[in-house]
């Protein structure tokens, strides 16, 4: 198979720190493959930067397979770029085309403070997962395979849910800045399941007070969170969570 | 937890607009259908007597206190809302993400301002003449003595801005509708697939019926379609 190259331009927002005044800034970058990933693209643009002794463009990254959540650009006008269900290190050149402006911005969110460049702060989720996302787990012996039967539906369900990686695309996607497809898929994956059930209620209530205190908008139900999630989160979810915050609201002493 | 902290909650200022936009769908279906009177051809009788029945029953007077409870805190409530979100964002993107969500689940507001619009010249056209300073009233026989409001549908329907600017409303309805039926259920928690698909396709449909019905009542009358 053939491979293409093709010369871009890539338009990055750069910041130094949390605290400094950003801008764009348009870089050339030549040569790149069609068969390159996105981050190959970005590390070929900061080798670049640091040979010219620049500063090289600050972006998340780890994994690099699509299961971490850590990368978290904002392409061309969508969380993780134009493919669906998908994450930026999953991005591939050939989704662009040659002379083409890329456009890249950080995630945008007062909750989610700018560190520097592209990199953001998401300790928010952290804090929103410490409030509730957990179950007590008896640690003892452990126990034979599928001696608790789940509901075929359920586990199904929840599995969807779990697939959450917590990148913060809905938060970067949603124009309220609402955190609730992330808070929904984890308050779902536990409701859903036995082992969830003793904490089920304090559990949506503590989670949704802490969203409120990140900062968090409120959910106006557009569906643009479900649209660019890369794990296909349904917005299904975010439904199940009104029902779990009322029911728990209205029975709480 | 109090129901203070419950209803200011994200969740819970979302459960009041859910609350009261679903009151208020009610109350369309009650308005439409009382208004759908002016087609019984019979010169008003029928229309005025619903809305003598209307403006005289005990029961629709209580109501009517509710829907503009209602009416107001949904305003105020979804003012306070747009206004909170978007003060999520500060610093906002260069290019818009607008392909994830229909244009009208993004502007609810703009419509609701344009229903906010048409409802204060709707109340100064109807409302307030029939409660505060009168209208010309219509003898029935047995000294059953009514106002005449369907004359002043009429007379208020020969000017075809008010036609045209009831029409932009109801179309504004529908948008607002189309986004706001299957919304308000979502959030008061319906997430079952089946009930989701159902509740969808009769909001969709809610949301042309309904606006279509009341925008051919300004143009029946201007048209003469009804006299």
């Amino acid at each position: 198979m053939s491979q293409n190259t093709m010369n871009l331009k890539v338009k990055v927002w750069r910041q130094k720190n949390a605290n400094a005044q950003g801008a764009f800034v348009t870089y050339d970058v030549a040569g790149i493959s069609d068969e390159m990933s996105f981050l190959e693209m970005m590390d070929i643009l900061n080798e670049r930067l640091i040979t010219e002794g620049g500063d090289p463009v600050a972006f998340d990254h780890d994994c690099r397979e699509g299961i971490c959540g850590m990368c978290s650009m904002y392409i061309n006008g969508k969380p993780h770029g134009p493919w669906q269900a998908n994450t930026t290190c999953q991005l591939h050149m050939r989704a662009f085309k040659d002379g083409e402006t890329i456009v890249i911005e950080p995630w945008r969110a007062n909750s989610f403070p700018i560190v520097k460049d592209l990199t953001v702060d998401r300790s928010a989720f952290d804090r929103i997962i410490q409030a509730g996302g957990y179950i007590s787990v008896n640690t003892g012996n452990a126990v034979d395979g599928n001696s608790l039967p789940i509901e075929k539906q359920n586990a199904d369900d929840a599995f969807a849910a779990a697939m959450c990686i917590g990148c913060g695309a809905c938060v970067a996607a949603c124009k309220n800045s609402s955190a609730m497809l992330f808070l929904s898929a984890k308050v779902s994956h536990l409701a859903l399941l036995p082992q969830g059930a003793p904490e089920r209620k304090s559990r949506v209530l503590n989670m949704v007070a802490q969203m409120d205190k990140e900062g968090f908008g409120s959910c106006t139900n557009t569906g643009a969170c479900e649209a660019t999630c890369p794990k296909e989160i349904s917005i299904a979810n975010i439904a199940r969570l009104n029902k779990e915050y009322l029911g728990a609201s209205l029975s709480a002493e | 937890m109090t129901f203070k902290q419950m209803f200011t909650s994200s969740v819970g200022k979302k459960l009041v607009m859910a609350f009261t936009g679903i009151f208020l769908v009610l109350f369309l279906v009650v308005h439409a259908g009382l208004n759908a009177c002016i087609w019984a051809m019979d010169g008003g009788v029928t229309f005025n007597k619903a809305a003598h029945f209307m403006g005289s029953f005990i029961v629709p007077r209580i109501l009517e206190i509710g829907l503009f409870l209602g009416i107001f805190l949904h305003i105020i409530q979804g003012y306070m809302l747009t206004l909170e979100n978007r003060s999520k964002r500060k610093i906002g993107y260069e290019v818009n993400y607008s392909k994830g969500s229909k244009w009208y689940s993004r502007s609810m507001a703009i419509l609701g301002t344009i229903l906010l619009m048409f409802f204060v010249i709707h109340w100064k056209h109807f409302w307030v003449p029939s409660r505060i300073t009168g209208v010309e009233e219509m003898d029935l026989g047995n000294g059953f003595i009514v106002h005449n409001l369907y004359a002043v549908m009429q007379d208020t329907f020969e000017n075809v801005w008010v036609v045209l600017f009831y029409v932009i409303a109801c179309i504004s309805l529908g948008y607002h509708l189309a986004h706001g039926f299957q919304s308000a259920f979502k959030t008061i928690g319906v997430h079952n697939k089946r009930y989701h698909a159902m509740i969808n396709t009769i909001g969709f449909g809610f949301a042309i019926i309904i606006p279509l019905a009341f925008a051919l009542m300004p143009i029946s009358f201007y048209l003469h379609w009804v006299n």
